[in-house]
């Protein structure tokens, strides 16, 4: 292992660290542009220059591997000479717009002009100005204050596995742009923005609302996915700004997708800010106790259901679940898409491989699933491990669109149970694997042989040894954040007979249900933060808080808790969820026992010790999940149409609408002329 | 070199490459080995251009990077960074200028202005009758018969004066101009006739001319 000084000190490193990489490991930031730790290294824009004794001139530190007895300057006077010089050339033709660009404040380009800058310019001549592009609705473009990083392009090949940008042109006519022009179609664009270290790629949602030092910035936990997707809430004042990701390296490194990052103009619209009750069939304002007494009123003739939606944190669930105890009721659900998911055994429904874990598969076989709409992050992984070692990927279920070539395998589960015996065309790939993983959507479990759909491909994994010592590779993938909180919260009871008695539904932001399938004379109470399908079918509704506006605990598909934390306050007469249930526990005459989030997070951990080790997994038992019986042929449908609109804060956001109408319409028409 | 595509002209809607031309772009890509036949972009570019008028259309960009099934852009960065693609329509003529320091100095400048006023047209642009397209470039590495231009990618007219320049586009035109120089020199020898060993010359019996 190579040993070199880096300003005097003394660092042993891996081989082929580079020196920008050793000076990290103590602490000495070294200046950079085009070099980002997630991507490849072309070493074009010269600004990590160093000196290193014994080589005639200065070196750039990204490229430039560690060697054994190396003595690195990066604060010498011949260092900070060359990084002014270069800073110069990058500004000859950078516009002086700092003043009207949303990066200011933010950028790297502005910081280290005054770090390692001349504090004036010595250029008189003219400077070139280049046309922005049309990226779509998401990336704004001010293509003159480029300075071809190229960050964007490897990005967009090596991470978003679309090749649409490109470094077209050369010398003072190099640009960036895509072929002729065309918009950048990938899910993740949004990265787009963080990872351009000027303004030349800016959000355009965001464009011109906001100084980086005005907003106030709260950790949080992205609900739009099962994900869990670690970001990072702006806001100023009352409103919520932007959302950024947050790096975590098991989870979503530090990339968001388009959803989580441009949706929450959808917490602006529609919102539910005062309790209703319905009257003489119409929904009228009323308040918290008109609500409640509405409710008491129907508690003690009626038979109580609750279901859980897509959107709920674990401490409402679990407050929720306590309620339904205290009026005696025996009936909870939270697949509230019908999905089959064998709610006793963790290690059916978890992701168990865990998402860092993909990077260690050398086959993978995905089975009902798009992972691309419907996890975007896991796709963004898979796609990685598939970069580097060229790993087998085989799709059983619909012929999809993903950034990495796979073998199409068959549509249903026919080519599942031929998997399952060890026959068929990918099974000596996992054969001959030694950590083959198996991808199973849950939104391929949304049948009547949901069950034995998953006990069959509990089969397959058993088949292929896909559970050993130090590697589970059987892994449910959902696209719910409350799913997998309220699965280990045991939020499913009662069989048909005692679901067939109830007359009542609680749901609790359950909006992905079959609202219209309700009876008539179905009294329906609707807790949430929209004002969506469900809502409209409800008695009474209660208004809650969405994930930005309250501290809140969330389970994401590998079965990691992980606590967001209230970024502003909700709208209206709206409250944090587990209050509301808690509340009208109260006024029923229930108590339930705890009164500060503190206590509802130990009563989370008395019901599922996993909930009082945060941001840890905890390997599930191999125990025989699913359902015997026949599956039938039926191929496995599509789960998420739509990326952009999955729920009611996306279904509510423009920024979303302009997406749709921008790509999946325009994805929809071109089908329709190739037809 | 400009990148933006200039829109003020039709790009055609297909492009298909000729018979004869699929076979070559067959043996280009046999050249490299499996999975690397992208390698292959800047001959079936040349080949493209070639076939078309000497320009290369968006869809013969397209129909390349289908061959080579490799991101439409990639072409593009390619095809953009060479200056010698063309990437709108030339003309029938396409000629040249080099405009570098020698032949500056031997008078470039009168060249172009005088092709400049016989066609009616600027530096960068197509004559009405698509005749004549006119485009500076950079050395053409004939410095020694400056000043030079040359002809849609491939013959070198020299010697060039604002009068004779005149005349071989006229030429040109009626498709008997000749190139090569225009002053009658043989190849890059002395413009002032050969002016040593005139001596060995003699003895050897070697016939000088001029
Ligand atoms: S647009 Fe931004 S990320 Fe892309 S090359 Fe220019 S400066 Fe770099
Ligand atoms: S960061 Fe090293 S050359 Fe750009
Ligand atoms: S300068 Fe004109 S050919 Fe070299």
């Amino acid at each position: 292992m190579p040993k070199l000084t880096i300003d005097g000190i003394e660092v042993t490193v891996e081989p082929g660290t580079s020196i920008i990489q050793a000076a990290e490991q103590v602490g000495i930031e070294i200046p950079r542009f085009c070099y980002h730790d997630k991507l490849s290294v072309p070493a074009n824009c010269r600004m990590c220059l160093v000196e290193v004794e014994k080589s005639p001139k200065p070196m750039a530190s990204c490229a430039l591997p560690c060697g054994d007895g190396m003595v690195v300057h990066t604060q010498s006077p011949k260092a900070k000479q060359a990084r002014k010089n270069i800073m110069e050339m990058l500004l000859i033709n950078h516009p002086l717009d700092c003043p009207i660009c949303d990066q200011g404040g933010e950028c790297d380009l502005q910081d280290q002009a005054v770090a390692y800058g001349y504090d004036r310019s010595r250029y008189e001549e003219e400077k070139r100005a280049v046309t922005n592009k049309n990226l779509g609705p998401l990336v704004k473009t001010v293509m003159t204050r480029c300075i071809q990083c190229t960050r964007c392009v490897r990005f967009g090949e090596e991470i978003a596995g679309v090749t649409e940008l490109g470094v077209i042109g050369r010398g003072e006519h190099l640009e960036i742009g895509t072929y002729v022009e065309q918009m950048v179609t990938s899910e993740l664009s949004g990265n787009l923005i963080d990872v351009c270290p000027v303004g030349a790629l800016t959000s355009k949602p965001y464009a011109f609302t906001a100084r980086p030092w005005e907003l106030r910035k709260t950790p949080g936990i992205d609900v739009l996915d099962a994900v869990g997707s670690n970001i990072r809430i702006d806001a100023r004042g009352g409103e919520i700004m932007r959302v950024l990701p947050r790096l975590h390296e098991d989870v979503n490194e530090e990339w968001i997708s388009d959803k989580t990052r441009f949706a929450v103009d959808g917490l602006k619209n529609n919102r539910l800010d005062k309790c209703y009750v319905r009257r003489n069939g119409k929904l009228e304002a009323a308040t918290w106790d008109e609500a409640f007494a509405a409710i008491k009123a129907e508690t003690k003739k009626r038979t109580f259901g609750a279901i859980v939606g897509d959107l709920a944190d674990c401490e409402s669930i679990i407050a929720l679940k306590d309620l339904m105890k205290e009026l005696g009721a025996a009936n909870l659900e939270c697949r509230s898409d019908m999905a089959q998911i064998d709610p006793k055994h963790p290690a059916g429904y978890l992701f168990n491989t865990t998402i860092a874990g993909i990077e260690k598969a050398d086959a993978i076989l995905l089975v009902g699933t798009n992972p691309r709409t419907e996890a975007a992050l896991v796709n963004a992984r898979i796609r990685k491990t598939w970069l580097a070692k060229h790993i087998k990927i085989g799709v059983i279920g619909q012929k999809i669109d993903l950034n990495y070539p796979y073998q199409y395998l068959g549509a249903g589960p026919d080519t599942l149970a031929e998997l399952s015996e060890g026959k068929g065309a990918f099974a000596a790939v996992l054969k001959n694997a030694r950590n083959p993983m198996i991808i199973l959507g849950a939104g391929a479990l949304r049948r009547a042989d949901g069950g034995a759909i998953q006990a069959l491909a509990r089969k397959v994994a058993e088949t292929f040894n896909m559970v050993k010592d130090g590697w589970n590779g059987y892994n449910m993938l959902h696209t719910q954040a409350a799913r997998v909180g309220a699965l280990m919260l045991g939020f499913v009871e009662g069989d048909e007979a005692s679901w067939s008695k109830v007359d009542a539904l609680y749901l609790l932001g359950a909006d992905e249900m079959a609202v219209e399938n309700i009876k008539p004379d179905c009294f329906v109470v609707y807790q949430g933060h929209h004002g969506d399908k469900a809502a409209h079918r409800a008695d009474v509704i209660l208004p809650g808080a969405a994930y930005t506006e309250k501290s809140a605990t969330y389970v994401n598909m590998e079965g990691r808790v992980q606590n967001g934390l209230q970024a502003v306050f909700p709208p209206g007469d709206a409250k944090e969820d587990w209050q509301i249930v808690a509340g009208l526990a109260a006024a029923l005459g229930h108590k339930l026992p705890y009164k500060t989030l503190p206590q509802v997070r130990a009563r989370l951990a008395k019901e599922n010790a996993a909930f009082a080790h945060v941001d840890e997994i905890q390997p599930a038992k191999w125990t025989p999940f699913g359902k015997a019986g026949k599956c039938e042929s039926k191929p496995f449908g599509t789960t998420v149409e739509n990326f952009y609109m999955t729920d009611p804060v996306s279904r509510a956001s423009k920024t979303m609408q302009a997406c749709t109408d921008a790509f999946v319409k325009a994805q929809e028409e071109k089908a329709v002329a190739h037809a | 070199m400009s990148v933006a595509v200039k829109k003020d002209f039709e790009q055609p809607k297909d492009f298909k490459f000729s018979k004869e031309n699929m076979v070559k772009v067959e043996l280009h890509i046999a050249k490299y080995p499996k999975g690397r036949q992208a390698s292959a972009v800047m001959a079936l570019l040349t080949l493209a251009q070639e076939q078309h008028d000497g320009w290369i259309p968006e869809a013969a960009m397209e129909e390349i990077a289908r061959i080579l099934d490799m991101p439409r852009v990639k072409v593009f960065e390619v095809a953009t960074f060479y200056t010698m693609y063309n990437l709108s329509p030339k003309g029938k003529h396409h000629i040249q200028f080099c405009t570098t320091t020698p032949c500056w100095l031997a008078g470039s400048a009168e060249v172009v202005r005088a092709c400049e006023k016989h066609l009616g047209i600027h530096l960068g642009e197509t004559t009405p009758d698509g005749e004549f397209h006119l485009s500076d470039v950079e050395c053409l590495g004939a410095c020694v018969n400056a000043p030079v231009f040359q002809h849609n990618g491939d013959d070198f007219y020299e010697d060039l004066t604002p009068e004779n320049v005149v005349k071989v586009l006229d030429d040109m035109k009626a498709g008997k101009a000749r190139p090569g120089s225009q002053t009658g020199r043989v190849t890059s020898m002395s413009i002032k006739g050969a002016t040593t060993l005139h001596d060995q010359a003699k003895k050897a019996g070697v016939k000088e001319n001029s």
